[in-house]
């Protein structure tokens, strides 16, 4: 395989798991939104919003102050914003369509499909009523595509630079909605113990999809310990930070074996699923969740780097 | 201009036999129905992303090429009589190139005029005396035919730099095939999927014998904004062949390699779709971005084998037409058995002064033009638009070449008022290297508009299914 198409495979997940993390984070945040509120409060939830995006310094170059209108034509259709669920949807295609010898068909036609029906879109036939069947529609563009892709396609370089993609943006994502909201709420140490009857505490969990499962995991009301542990080390919890790097550590030795390797050539993903696993929620709060997530980041940064250079995406 | 001959009807007098299923079928076809068909099949193209990029509308346009849903038929017979007269031909032009980068017996004999070859933008000096692999040049060639009449084919002109269009011959028969099937049941259509891997066996054919290993190959490709972007995708996947960009591809140490995950892997057969301008920054243009600085030595020692050959515009360029006929019987020793399009050469004052005279009746084509651009259509055109291309004429006589207009065969064709007849062409694609094959096939280009005769599909031209029916 090409450098070039790894490197195009890599990023096709990676914009495809940013469109969908958007649309999560968009809905949350709209949600939030809605909810009866004093004074200008809902313009800290879309400021946190645009954080959690990486949105927020090119949000404030366009525009004075964060309005619901604003930041959802941003976050969803400015093709000025690199992170726009229309942008990462062209990107993808537009990678899709540079490496269609490597892709199935049912891959490729997935993508080809949400792309045309996006394009077809008028942002200002969004309005509010609408907007939430938009946002589910973008959640399950990146749903078939990955349901072709894990169905159809075979376990070899094609799939693995595809998970490793995936999860990498996912683990990102996770980590900086859980900086940014965890930042914003708590209050103090003292409280992190005992739980919390804050919606805003839900918001973390709607964010990765997991404010119902949370219930059954932890048979509990939510507590931030509780919630930091799930989305960073519970293993089951399939947007969680441990099972991301599950997910990469396979890919990694699942290319290894393909490419019939003998050296580690990614050695960074390896030593963080090992800190992940040796890892307890309270050595995490003794040392801090903001310096825990800010090494993670800085962490997975270094992973996406390893990989590019030992598989030579840029030639 | 005289009535066309019609493919279904003649030229009148009824159904002609190798139609005969079909017309039945149409019959019984509701026109609106036909025409939700053609919307799903338009949908389907769509979503399979078979589109192309036309020039000047800006990077991100793609557009579709219109799908007709009632297919061009051939009989066996016909298609015996052209596949003979393409085989000939094809070795007859592949020939001349060896001999004009060789010994050039033909300009020597007198056969050709010298100054047509040597001084001709599409001859590549530095191909002189390099022998590429089985001394053949042009390994795919697309050879565009017009029918006028029962037994009235014409070749209106060869392409053997990068023809395109066979991935929507195959597609096109994927598409009837996918929405018509009875249709299949009831004709005997001969097959065409083995196009693919006949390429893939004249690329191999064409491969260094002496390595000790399996060889690579690779397709270059201009990349995805390039109007046959999606040819060149579908190409290298039904080969499986690496896709490469210029950028893809870097010369070490003699040898072409392409730049892997696990790094460097050797190239042998390189299948080129860029212009020969394209290849090789430091023999050609050297602006180009590309194509790959130190190609052409590689390629010069036997490196690697370029399909097709750097030069091979020659032999399809519009001023060595004429000499077609004159090529053939040359080198193979036999009349030919495809015919010419009786041809006018500008440049020379006697040809000029008709021309000149009888524009209104001519279509007139620049030397080195390709995809229906800057042409003239004699008959379809204004007074004005003749005058204004009389000037451009006497300016650069030599740019310039004339053929009667000629009644092109038409075939019932679903348009907005129903079915109706539109103009038509045939292109096969036949390939050339340890022996020819041709697939029975070849791409329909049918003019949309009423009385249009411009097939090009960057003209808004569109394709048929094109069946070549088995005895």
């Amino acid at each position: 395989m090409l450098g070039r198409t790894a490197n195009d495979l890599f990023w096709l997940s990676r914009y495809l798991e940013r469109a969908e993390n958007m649309a999560r984070l968009i809905e949350v945040g709209y949600r939030i939104a809605l909810l009866p509120r004093e004074g200008e409060g809902y313009n800290e939830e879309w400021r946190s919003t645009l954080q959690s995006a990486g949105c927020e310094t090119g949000y404030l170059a366009k525009y004075a102050v964060p309005t619901t209108a604003d930041v959802i034509n941003y976050l969803l259709f400015d093709a000025d914003n690199g992170s726009s669920v229309r942008s990462c949807i062209s990107i993808a295609r537009r990678n899709a369509r540079a490496q269609r010898t490597a892709l199935t068909r049912e891959m490729w036609e997935s993508l080809n499909s949400a792309w045309i029906n996006f394009e077809a879109i008028n942002p200002q036939d969004i309005t509010s009523d609408r907007l939430p069947a938009l946002l589910d529609w973008i959640k399950e563009q990146s749903a078939t595509y990955r349901g072709a892709l894990l169905n159809t396609i075979l376990r070899n370089d094609t799939f693995y630079f595809s998970q490793l993609g995936t999860f990498l943006e996912r683990a990102d994502n996770t980590a900086r909605i859980l900086d940014v909201k965890y930042f914003v709420l708590l209050p103090s140490y003292e409280m992190i113990g005992s739980s919390v009857d804050n919606l805003q505490w839900a918001s973390i969990l709607r964010s990765v999809s997991a404010h119902r499962s949370y219930r059954w995991v932890y048979k509990q009301h939510y507590k931030p310990w509780n919630i930091a542990d799930y989305l960073i080390l519970n293993a089951e919890m399939p947007r969680s930070l441990k099972a991301c790097y599950l997910e990469i550590d396979q890919a990694v030795a699942g290319l290894k074996k393909f490419y019939h390797q003998t050296d580690m050539c990614v050695p960074s993903a390896h030593e963080t699923l090992d800190m992940l696993e040796h890892g307890d929620i309270d050595t995490i709060f003794q040392s801090g969740v903001h310096e825990f997530l800010t090494d993670f980041l800085g962490r997975n940064n270094r992973v996406a780097q390893e990989i590019s250079q030992a598989y030579h995406f840029n030639g | 201009m005289s009535k066309a001959f019609d493919e279904m009807n003649g030229f009148g007098g009824g159904v002609r036999e190798p139609y005969r299923a079909v017309a039945e079928w149409l019959e019984t076809q509701k026109i609106d129905d036909l025409k939700k068909k053609r919307t799903e099949a338009e949908a389907l193209f769509r979503r399979t992303g078979i589109t192309f990029a036309v020039y000047g509308d800006g990077q991100a346009a793609e557009r579709l090429i219109p799908f007709d849903i009632v297919p061009r038929i051939i009989s066996a017979s016909e298609w015996r009589r052209l596949a003979a007269g393409i085989e000939q031909r094809v070795k007859a032009l592949n020939a001349f190139m060896y001999d004009i980068y060789h010994r050039q017996e033909i300009l020597r004999a007198g056969r050709v005029p010298e100054e047509l070859v040597v001084q001709n933008s599409a001859f590549v000096p530095e191909m002189i005396g390099v022998d590429p692999p089985l001394g053949i040049y042009s390994h795919i060639i697309g050879i565009d035919i017009v029918r006028t009449g029962p037994n009235e084919f014409y070749v209106l002109e060869d392409n053997t730099r990068t023809p395109s269009g066979v991935s929507y011959m195959l597609e096109n028969r994927e598409t009837m095939m996918h929405m018509f099937p009875d249709l299949f049941a009831k004709n005997r259509v001969a097959p065409i999927e083995t196009y693919p891997d006949n390429l893939l066996k004249t690329l191999e054919s064409v491969a260094d014998k002496s390595l000790d290993r399996d060889p690579n190959f690779a397709l270059l490709t201009p990349g995805l904004y390039n109007s046959a972007y999606f040819e060149h995708s579908f190409l290298a996947d039904q080969m499986g062949i690496e896709l490469v960009e210029g950028q893809d591809l870097v010369v070490i140490d003699g040898a072409l390699y392409m730049k892997t995950t696990q790094g460097r892997k050797q190239v042998d057969v390189l299948y080129r779709r860029i212009d020969d301008d394209f290849l090789d920054p430091l023999v050609f243009d050297p602006t180009s971005l590309l194509g790959v600085p130190g190609l052409f030595d590689v390629y010069r020692s036997g490196r690697v084998a370029i399909v097709n050959a750097p030069g091979a515009g020659i032999a399809d360029d519009k001023a060595i037409y004429n000499y077609i006929p004159e090529i053939v019987r040359f080198y193979t020793g036999s009349p030919p058995i495809l015919k010419n399009v009786p041809t006018r050469n500008c440049r020379n004052p006697d040809d000029l002064a008709y021309v000149l005279d009888n524009l209104k009746d001519l279509v007139v084509k620049e030397v080195h033009g390709s995809g229906g651009y800057g042409m003239l259509v004699g008959p379809a055109a204004s007074a004005a638009e003749i005058e204004a291309f009389r000037e451009k004429l006497k300016a650069r006589p030599h740019n310039y070449i004339a053929q009667p207009t000629l009644a092109l065969s038409t075939c019932p064709t679903l348009v907005d008022s129903g079915l109706a007849p539109r103009h038509l062409d045939l292109r096969p694609f036949v390939l050339i290297g340890d022996r020819v094959r041709l697939v029975p096939g070849g791409l329909t280009r049918v003019a949309l508009r009423d009385g249009s005769l411009v097939v090009n599909s960057s003209q808004g031209g569109g394709t048929k299914d094109t069946w070549i029916l088995q005895d």
